[in-house]
């Protein structure tokens, strides 16, 4: 018999609802050993409600509006706090901006490292087994080697939130904060609220790049993703062009994404792109350049004018859904 | 105004395919075309600006790596950077992020500073763990995935990308400033760039110059090990055709077929 460990999560929530980066990993902590959730700001509390629907058998919560107001570091003091009063086995991270933030800092205050880009753990006797990829061909399966808490940073979608309801035990904490965590002032926060499912969600993204050649263009992709009911994205190409926002970026730097369609228009297919898509279950690719990367992944790749095709498949499309 | 900026050099990303040699573990850097990290450019691109804008400035390129990377920084300062130090000693072979970031921030304390900038991840390892571990260990604040940043006053405004917009966040100095890669342009070093260039000072410093003990960097500072390395399943090839009117007909079968339609 191997002893229960304790398997914790690093929980994001937006509007008093955990993400879904945070259901995946709780989903999967809630397999490996009784899973912890840490919430942290305002609406914890709402938050740590729903943990129990994924297997979760304990909430941490510190409603301190502190956590809202300044970036990263007061997260790293309530989590070096909570871990050196409580030592929990392993640590899990989503990649999310903050989730790099919090989980980089705290790895340099606890002296321990980290892996990161992760995409499975497992338990190995007494410890754990991470896998991550690296470089575009090749699987690491890595363990830590320095002793106390293992900290890991999954990619988004490398778990399924599953439903699997428990008892959830919701414990308050206060965790005391210094004046150097609150170095950083969040001023103001800006978000777009899309009227469609979230890119990292969406069943279908349809993504435009570049080759589109300029905003108005992009409209023909903004006009098919609402057809199928699915997200707009973006690569770096047409980010930079200013026709969509960063937040749209899919890729290495932006959103990882899994959906069951992905149509790239005008993309060229970058490894840092690809990073970002390649897991979607079908992929489609609209580009003139017969040599363009972005076939080399595609199930299907039609060779030409995207402001020709783009047109025509919305036609083709909505003659289809008439029927 | 102080500047440094930290700048990695990595097997070309436009020209090479990433690969793990499967014996050292590490990954291919030899026989390979080597760059200065296209982040890396974006990021000194908006240390520039800044040293532009603010009289007296400095900007120093800072990196860890084999010998050759001498040419990652030259790149920098033919772009315009005025001095240059890389860390170099064979015992750094193998490092993690945490030794990358504990080298760094020993290189960067030498002297004094107002501002470090990094890129928010690398094109090779893209940890994305060096920015916050070096602010960490240098005790400053951080401000990540920056896009652009403004300094009045010894304070820095920083716009920061989020998941669905931007943050406007801001600290006092010094600091670190990650700059988010998907931020801007870089501008092309110009001939006078390149020959001044080779005038311009450029330090190599070994770990012992650096004061630190080997045994905290380097593979034996690593604190994860790999324990095997397996191939990724390749996705079956795809049917590629070029348009002959069908095409937007082909899409939308498929569409059809996987219930997307
Ligand atoms: C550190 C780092 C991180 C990065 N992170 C990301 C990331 O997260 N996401 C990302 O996307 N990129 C990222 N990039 C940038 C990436 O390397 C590429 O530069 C970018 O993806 C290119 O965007 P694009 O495909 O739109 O443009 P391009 O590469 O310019 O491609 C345009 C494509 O459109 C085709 N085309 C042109 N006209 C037409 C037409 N009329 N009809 C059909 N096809 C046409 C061309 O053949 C070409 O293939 C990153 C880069 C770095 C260095
Ligand atoms: C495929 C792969 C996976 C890896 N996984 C892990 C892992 O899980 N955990 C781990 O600890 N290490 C890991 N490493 C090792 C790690 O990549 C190296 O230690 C590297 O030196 C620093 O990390 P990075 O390139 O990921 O930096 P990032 O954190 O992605 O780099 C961000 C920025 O930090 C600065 N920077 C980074 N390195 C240097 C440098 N040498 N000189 C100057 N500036 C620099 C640059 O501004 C850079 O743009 C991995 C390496 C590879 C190749």
């Amino acid at each position: 018999m191997v002893a229960e460990h304790a398997v914790w999560v690093y929980g994001e929530a937006r509007d008093g609802r955990l993400t879904p980066s945070t259901r995946e990993l709780i989903s999967r902590a809630a397999t490996l050993g009784s899973a912890t959730v840490v919430l942290l700001g305002v609406r914890a509390e709402e938050a740590a409600e729903n943990a129990g629907r994924h297997g979760t058998t304990a909430a941490l919560v510190d409603p301190n509006p502190a956590y809202d107001q300044h970036l990263t570091t007061p997260a790293v003091e309530a989590l070096c706090y909570l871990i050196r009063e409580r030592r929990p086995h392993v640590l899990m991270f989503g990649a999310s901006y903050h989730g790099r933030d919090v989980a980089s800092r705290l790895a340099a205050r606890l002296d321990c490292g980290i892996i990161a880009n992760a995409t499975e753990i497992e338990r190995s006797g007494e410890d754990y087994r991470v896998t991550a990829p690296w470089g575009e061909r090749t699987i690491a399966t890595c363990e830590l080697t320095f002793p106390g808490v293992r900290l890991v940073l999954f990619r988004s979608k490398a778990f399924s939130a599953e439903e699997k309801p428990s008892r959830c035990e919701v414990e308050e904490f206060q965790a005391p904060l210094s004046a150097e965590a609150k170095a950083v002032r969040i001023v103001e926060t800006a978000e777009e609220e899309s009227g469609g499912p979230s890119l990292s969600d969406a069943g279908v993204v349809v993504s435009g790049g570049r080759g589109l050649g300029d905003a108005e263009s992009f409209r023909k992709v903004e006009e098919l993703a609402q057809l199928l009911g699915g997200a707009v994205g973006a690569s770096r190409g047409a980010v930079d062009a200013g026709w969509r926002p960063a937040a749209d970026l899919v890729g290495q730097s932006g959103t990882t994404v899994k959906p069951s369609v992905y149509i790239a228009c005008g993309i060229s297919g970058a490894v840092q792109h690809m990073t970002g898509m390649k897991n979607a279950k079908v992929i489609v690719a609209i580009n003139r350049d017969p040599d363009a990367p972005i076939f080399r992944s595609a199930d299907l790749g039609i060779i030409g004018d995207v402001n020709k095709i783009l047109p025509q498949l919305i036609e083709e499309v909505r003659r289809r859904k008439e029927w | 105004m102080r500047i440094v900026v930290c700048v990695k050099q990595v097997p070309d990303p436009s020209a090479v395919i990433y690969d793990i040699d499967k014996d050292t573990k590490r990954l291919v850097r030899e026989g390979v075309p080597l760059a200065l990290d296209p982040g890396d450019e974006v990021s000194l691109e908006q240390a520039l600006r800044l040293s532009e804008a603010t009289p007296d400035s400095t900007i120093t390129v800072v990196s860890m790596g084999p010998e050759k990377a001498t040419e990652a920084i030259r790149r920098a300062l033919a772009m315009g950077a005025h001095e240059g130090v890389l860390v170099s000693d064979s015992q750094i072979a193998g490092s993690d992020a945490l030794s990358t970031a504990k080298v760094l921030a020993a290189a960067i304390s030498r002297g004094p500073y107002d501002i470090v900038y990094c890129a928010s991840e690398s094109s090779d390892g893209y940890t994305g763990m060096v920015p916050g571990m070096l602010a960490e260990l240098l005790g400053l604040p951080l401000l990540s995935f920056v896009r652009h940043v403004e300094v009045q006053d010894g304070r820095i405004t920083a716009n920061r990308v989020i998941e669905r917009g931007y943050q406007v966040i801001e600290s006092s100095l010094p600091a670190v400033v990650s700059i988010w890669t998907g931020s801007d342009r870089a501008r092309l070093p110009g001939l006078k760039g390149v020959m001044s260039a080779k005038r311009k000072p450029l330090e190599v410093l070994n770990l012992e110059e650096l004061g630190l003990d080997p045994a905290t960097v380097g593979e034996s500072g690593a604190r994860e090990r790999v324990l095997e390395l397996t191939d990724v399943e390749q996705r079956a090839a795809g049917i590629i055709v070029p348009d002959d009117g069908t095409g937007a007909a082909r899409i939308a079968d498929l569409l059809q077929k996987t219930g997307a339609v």
